[in-house]
C-alpha cells in the first residue's frame, strides 16, 4: 500500500528535530523506538502524510531498521501513506453513531464534497472517510478532523453544509 | 442523588486548571500518601475497598497491585490506559477532557503504591485534544511541586508522561498496549506472564484503567471502608456510565453501583427514558463487546428480579439470560432498530480490528462480517444463520486475546435473542434491501 508518489526530497527542520530530542527523553537508555508514534504524528502533522522517504529519515534518527517504520505505518490508521486533501473529514461510522444518523451524514458529505471515500476533491482541499468508535457515542453522530483531531458533535446535515463552508473560507 | 466521587467538581468553573482543582481538594490524596502512608499501606487501602478494574474485566485492583514482582535491580511501571476504544464507551475521555488532574493525582498516588518512579498515561491518538489538556496539567502539577524530583520533600520521585497510539482498537488490549508503548505494532503477547511480572521492556507492569487510577483519589482521601459501603455485593464504588443510542438523554453518569437497570434508563436523573417516545427494544449494557439483550430480559433476569447495574446483576443467567458490565457503556436501540444491521455493523468493526496474528479470529471475523452483509442486504440463506453461530463457536476460547471472544459474542447473543429477525432478512429479502 506504499505510495509510488514521489516525495520531494526532505529534510526535517531542527525546530522538528529538537521535538524529537525531546521526545526520546522519555523513555530508558536504549528504548528510544519508544518514540515511534509520538515522532510519526509530529511527521504527519507537518507534512500532512507520512512519505516512503520522511519514515527512512525517522528510522536513521531513531537508529532503526526502516521496515521497523514501515510495519507499524502500515499498522495504525491514523497514518496517511499517501497525500490526502488539507482537511480529512473523519466520520465515525461505528453502530451506536448509526443509530443516530451516522450513515445519512456520510452520504450527505459524499455528496457534497462529490468525492468517494478515500479521495481527494479537485481543489485538493477536502477528502473524508469513515473510521471507528471515537469514544463520543453520546454525542453523536461525531467526525473530527486533524492534525489537531478538532471534534464536531451532534452533526445534521445543516451544520455539516456550515463546517464545509467555514473549511472552505479558512484557505 | 447519588454520591458523586469522581465527577463532584465536574461543573465548577475551571476546575480543569490546576489552581480551582487545588481550591476544590484537590491533591489532599497525595498529600496524605506521600507524609503519612507507606506503599504497602496504599495497596492495603486499595483492597480494602474492592475496587474492581474500570476497563472492563473487574479484576480487583489492590489484588493486581499486589501481585506485581519486585525483583532487584529493575524499574517498575504505572501505564494508564486511555485507549477508550469500545463502541458505545466514552467516560474515560470525558473525564480527561473536564476534570485532568484527579487522573494526575491518582498516577501520582498509586505510582507512589508500586514504586513506580516512571509512569506513562497511553492516550488513543485520535485524542490530541485530550493529550493537549494532559501535558498542560502534568507541566501545571510539576510547577507546584506534585511531580518531579523529591515530591513534597518526600524523597520520592516520578516522572509522568503522555504516550499517543496510532488509531487501533486492540491497543486498548493491555499487552498489545504495551507493545505499542515500545514503539511497535499492536500484537497482543500470551499471557500469562502477565504485566505484572513482565511487561514494558520487560520490567514489572501495572496497566489500569482511566477510572480505576482516578477511583484511587476518593479511596485514599476517604478510606477504603467508606469506599466499600457504596455499591451492592462485590461491586463496591460509583461507576461511570456511558449511555448512548436512542435515548432522551445520552451521555456519562456516575452512579452507585447497583442502581436498576430500569431507573437508569428511565428516570430524569440518568438518561429519561428513550428518544421520540418510542419503545425499548434491546439494550447493549457493557460496551459493543458484552452480549446484547432484548428490553424484557435487560429489565428484568429470568427469575423476574429487578436487573441491577452491577458486575453480578448484569452477568445473572449467563449468556443464556444475562450479559456483563464491562467497561460500562451502554447502549439503547430503540423499536425500529435493525438488529441484523447493527449486528452487521459491529462484526465489520472487529474484522476491522482484528490484528490478525490468530487465524480464527482473523478469518472468523472476516467471514462473519461477509455472511451479515449478505444477510442484512436479502441475499442470505436460511443456513446462514446457523453458519454464523457455528463460526462464532469455533472462535470463542481459541485466541490469544479477547478480541475474538468479543466479536463472537454480540453475533452468537443477537441470534440467541432475535433470531426471527434474521430468519425475516431471509424470507423478505425485498424488505430487507431496503
Ligand atoms: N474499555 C474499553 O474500551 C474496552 C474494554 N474491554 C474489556 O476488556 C476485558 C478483557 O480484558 P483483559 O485484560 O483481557 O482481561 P483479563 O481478565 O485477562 O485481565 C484483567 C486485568 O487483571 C490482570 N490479571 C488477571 N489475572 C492476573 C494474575 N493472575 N496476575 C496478575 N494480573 C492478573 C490483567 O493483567 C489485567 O490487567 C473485557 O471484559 C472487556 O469488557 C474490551 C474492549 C475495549
Ligand atoms: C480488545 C480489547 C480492548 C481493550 N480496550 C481497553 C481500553 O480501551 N481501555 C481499558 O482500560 N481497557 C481495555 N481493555 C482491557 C485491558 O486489557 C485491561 O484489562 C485493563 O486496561 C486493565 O485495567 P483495569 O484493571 O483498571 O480495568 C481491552 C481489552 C481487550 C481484550
Ligand atoms: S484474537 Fe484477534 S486481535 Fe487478539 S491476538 Fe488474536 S488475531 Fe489479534
Ligand atoms: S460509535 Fe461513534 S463515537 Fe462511538
Amino acid at each position: 500500500m506504499l505510495s509510488v508518489t514521489e516525495h520531494k526530497d526532505i529534510n526535517f527542520s531542527s525546530d522538528l528535530v529538537k521535538q524529537f530530542d525531546d521526545i526520546v527523553t522519555r523513555y530508558p537508555e536504549g528504548k528510544q523506538k519508544a518514540g515511534l508514534l509520538p515522532i510519526l504524528h509530529l511527521v504527519q502533522a507537518e507534512y500532512g502524510w507520512v512519505s516512503p522517504e520522511a519514515m527512512d529519515k525517522v528510522a536513521a534518527y531513531l537508529n532503526i531498521q526502516p521496515i521497523e517504520v514501515y510495519e507499524v505505518a502500515t499498522f495504525y490508521t491514523m497514518f496517511f501513506l499517501r497525500p490526502q486533501g488539507k482537511f480529512v473529514l473523519e466520520v465515525c461510522r461505528t453502530g451506536p453513531c448509526c443509530l443516530v444518523g451516522a450513515e445519512k451524514i456520510m452520504t450527505h458529505i459524499e455528496k457534497s464534497l462529490g468525492v468517494k471515500e478515500g479521495e481527494v476533491t479537485s481543489d485538493g482541499k477536502f477528502s473524508w472517510r469513515g473510521v471507528e468508535c471515537l469514544a463520543a457515542c453520546g454525542m453523536a453522530p461525531v467526525l473530527q478532523i486533524g492534525p489537531e483531531y478538532t471534534f464536531y458533535e451532534k452533526l445534521t446535515e445543516q451544520s455539516v453544509d456550515q463546517l464545509i463552508e467555514d473549511l472552505k473560507n479558512k484557505i | 442523588m447519588a454520591r458523586k466521587l469522581l465527577l463532584e467538581h465536574i461543573n465548577v468553573p475551571g476546575i480543569n486548571t490546576f489552581d480551582v482543582y487545588r481550591q476544590n481538594g484537590g491533591y489532599r490524596s497525595v498529600e496524605k500518601a506521600l507524609k503519612t502512608m507507606s506503599p504497602d499501606a496504599i495497596v492495603e487501602e486499595v483492597k480494602t475497598s474492592g475496587l474492581r478494574g474500570r476497563g472492563g474485566a473487574g479484576f480487583p485492583t489492590g489484588m493486581k497491585w499486589s501481585f506485581l514482582a519486585k525483583p532487584e535491580g529493575k524499574e517498575r511501571y504505572l501505564v494508564c490506559n486511555a485507549d477508550e476504544s469500545e463502541p458505545g464507551t466514552f467516560k474515560d475521555r470525558y473525564l480527561m477532557t473536564y476534570i485532568p488532574h484527579l487522573l494526575i493525582e491518582g498516577m501520582i498516588v498509586s505510582s507512589f503504591a508500586l514504586g513506580a518512579k516512571t509512569s506513562y498515561i497511553y492516550v488513543r491518538g485520535e485524542m490530541m485534544p485530550q493529550i493537549r489538556i494532559l501535558e498542560r496539567a502534568i507541566a501545571e502539577a510539576k510547577n507546584a511541586g506534585f511531580l518531579g524530583k523529591n515530591i513534597l520533600g518526600s524523597g520520592y520521585d516520578l516522572e509522568l508522561y503522555v504516550q499517543p497510539g496510532g488509531g487501533a482498537y486492540i491497543c486498548g488490549e493491555e499487552t498489545a498496549l504495551i507493545e505499542s508503548l515500545e514503539g511497535k505494532r499492536g500484537n497482543p503477547r500470551i499471557k500469562p506472564p502477565f504485566p505484572a511480572i513482565s511487561g514494558v521492556w520487560a520490567c514489572p507492569t501495572v496497566v489500569n484503567n482511566v477510572e480505576t487510577i482516578a477511583a484511587v483519589v476518593p479511596i485514599i482521601n476517604d478510606g477504603g471502608e467508606e469506599y466499600a459501603k457504596i455499591g451492592i455485593g462485590r461491586s463496591t464504588g460509583t461507576k461511570l456510565i456511558s449511555a448512548s443510542g436512542n435515548l432522551n438523554k445520552p451521555g456519562v453518569y456516575e452512579i452507585d453501583l447497583g442502581v436498576p437497570v430500569e431507573e437508569f434508563l428511565y428516570s430524569d436523573e440518568y438518561c429519561g427514558g428513550i428518544a421520540n417516545g418510542k419503545r425499548l427494544k434491546a439494550v447493549v449494557a457493557g460496551g459493543s463487546s458484552v452480549p446484547i439483550l432484548p428490553a424484557n430480559l435487560i429489565l428484568k433476569t429470568v427469575n423476574n428480579e429487578a436487573r441491577l447495574m452491577s458486575y453480578e446483576s448484569l452477568s445473572d443467567g449467563g449468556f443464556q439470560s444475562g450479559s456483563m458490565l464491562g467497561s460500562g457503556g451502554l447502549i439503547a436501540f430503540d423499536e425500529d432498530q435493525c438488529i441484523v444491521r447493527n449486528t452487521w455493523n459491529f462484526a465489520r468493526f472487529y474484522h476491522h480490528e482484528s490484528c490478525g496474528q490468530c487465524s480464527p479470529c482473523r478469518e472468523g471475523t472476516g467471514w462473519m462480517e461477509k455472511v451479515l452483509h449478505r444477510l442484512e442486504y436479502g441475499h442470505g440463506k436460511m443456513s446462514d444463520i446457523d453458519l454464523l453461530v457455528d463460526v462464532a463457536k469455533k472462535i470463542e476460547g481459541n485466541t490469544i486475546c479477547p478480541l475474538g471472544d468479543a466479536a463472537a459474542w454480540p453475533v452468537a447473543s443477537a441470534i440467541r435473542h432475535f433470531r426471527d429477525e434474521f430468519e425475516w432478512h431471509v424470507t423478505n429479502p425485498k424488505e430487507a434491501m431496503e
